[in-house]
């Protein structure tokens, strides 16, 4: 193993940017794998001989195997396995972390992110829309409350990733991680309580409806459908109601 | 609506196909957001914004996990965007069609995403040699090969989606017969019990959620009464 490296700033940006085209090529062979080598290879540059020399290609032939993470925790990986291959350890312990890390890096971002924080983020919009804000309002809500988590996701994880190298399990401990999904979950569905009488008021709009009668069905359905949950997504056999709703309002 | 136009909204629908998963998934293909775009784009953004509202409802049920396959909102918003934005599309009507056409779209394009998925397994197996050789020029090539494939998928999606969709329109909204009203109610109740029931479904894990659910619901109906 050699000296700690160092990431010049604009490696460290060329890798950013990187990672948001990280599932350009995501297959269901090697899933993640290829986006994890096409992220690090600015980082592979700094290896002795550059690019065009023995340990790059070595590396990145490596870091381009199957991979599966949750894409922006993917972050953390490509920081802590630049890292390790800039320090130059050796390949079968980078092999033994790329395999252990797999599942936890997918399960932790589809908790916080995909389980969490979209869904409490499109909540909030609507609530936003529901209270009477406009088209930029109510999308510009949106895009900047989920992006703040999601940019800041990946930085941090890089920066974690790259600071703890192949140490960075325990960095998966962090409060945020194991406790956020708990408080973002109770907040979205307080949130989606109060959004959804209003976002019902609104779409329906004033007087042109019993929007008594809408609520009511809402929960009740709402209630049986929960009851049968797992058998069938709602939306699908949403979308076979309407059709058949647009059948009999057309053909009768 | 003409070539031009079609073709403006294909780009617009492969850019926000693209954020599906490939780039840069900064969720600009929620139709909150896509389905408010095209309407903006349009010249009618609080339809869009209408259209977006009620189908980021049953948006919320299908959330982007993993290998699983789910539904293309991206492409399918900008569908249903430009077909609740024609200027004979107006009332509950044209929004019920216009929701009709957009999930069943997103269905199709979930399809579609998993058809690329496969090209791009194979594009990596007959270059497998040459990434196990460590070679920068396939690895970079293999993510751009990717991406424009998901970009021309959009663009193809958005396409076809306005070619079948604006005249399944014109052939339906002028022999539309149930009231207005009964129409909007039997909408906005399927998009209330997809939305409740997502919600349940992906809080529902967490301990307590199911109250602050129910305390939401006692403050939102307490705004309701205060706003009327």
């Amino acid at each position: 193993m050699t000296a700690t490296a160092v990431l010049p700033a604009g490696t460290r940006v060329a890798i950013f940017f990187r990672m948001l085209a990280i599932q350009g090529a995501w297959n269901y062979e090697t899933l993640v794998g290829n986006g994890i080598g096409f992220c690090m290879e600015p980082a592979l540059r700094r290896l002795p001989g550059g690019p065009h020399g023995e340990a790059y290609r070595a590396a990145l032939a490596r870091q381009s195997q199957y991979f599966n993470a949750h894409p922006y925790m993917a972050a953390v990986a490509v920081g802590a396995l630049a890292r390790a291959e800039l320090e130059g350890v050796e390949p079968a312990r980078i092999e033994r972390f790329r395999t252990a890390m797999c599942g936890p890096l997918g399960s932790v971002g589809d908790r916080l992110m995909w389980a969490s924080w979209l869904p409490f983020c499109a909540l909030v919009a609507l609530l936003t829309f529901a209270l009477g804000a406009g088209a930029a309002g109510t999308v510009l809500t949106f895009l900047i409350s989920y992006n703040a988590g999601h940019v800041a996701m990946r930085i941090w994880g890089m920066n974690v990733g790259w600071r703890e190298g192949l140490k960075v399990a325990s960095a998966l401990a962090n409060p945020v991680l194991r406790h956020g999904p708990l408080h973002i979950a109770r907040a979205g569905a307080l949130v989606a309580g109060v959004a959804l009488p209003l976002v019902v008021q609104r779409l329906v709009g004033g007087g042109r409806i019993v929007q008594g009668e809408i609520l009511a069905a809402v929960l009740v359905g709402g209630f049986l459908v929960t009851r049968r949950q797992g058998r069938v997504e709602a939306w699908k056999w949403s979308l076979g109601v309407l059709a058949l709703f647009a059948l009999y309002s057309v053909l009768r | 609506m003409n070539v031009v136009e079609t073709g403006m909204l294909s780009v617009l629908g492969a850019v926000l196909g693209l954020d599906v998963v490939s780039f840069p998934q900064a969720m600009l293909s929620r139709p909150l957001v896509a389905a408010t775009m095209t309407g903006a784009l349009m010249g009618e953004p609080e339809r869009g914004l209408l259209l977006g509202a009620t189908l980021e409802c049953f948006a919320l049920e299908s959330l982007p996990v993993g290998a699983s396959r789910y539904p293309e909102w991206g492409s399918s918003s900008v569908v249903g965007g430009a077909l609740f934005a024609l200027p004979s599309a107006t009332g509950a009507g044209a929004l019920l069609l216009a929701v009709i056409v957009t999930l069943g779209w997103a269905w199709v394009g979930g399809w579609s995403m998993v058809q690329l998925r496969r090209l791009n397994a194979r594009w990596a197996r007959q270059r497998q040699a040459a990434v196990a050789r460590g070679s920068r020029r396939t690895i970079v090539g293999l993510q751009l090969y990717g991406m424009t494939a998901d970009l021309a998928r959009g663009a193809l999606m958005t396409a076809a989606g306005i070619t079948l969709g604006v005249p399944l329109l014109r052939f339906a909204l002028p022999r539309w017969s149930v009231p207005e009203p009964v129409t909007l109610g039997v909408l906005m109740v399927l998009a209330g019990v997809v939305a409740t029931s997502a919600t349940h479904k992906v809080f529902h894990v967490v301990p307590g959620a199911r109250w602050y659910m129910m305390a939401g619901l006692a403050l939102g109906a307490l705004l309701l009464g205060v706003a009327r």
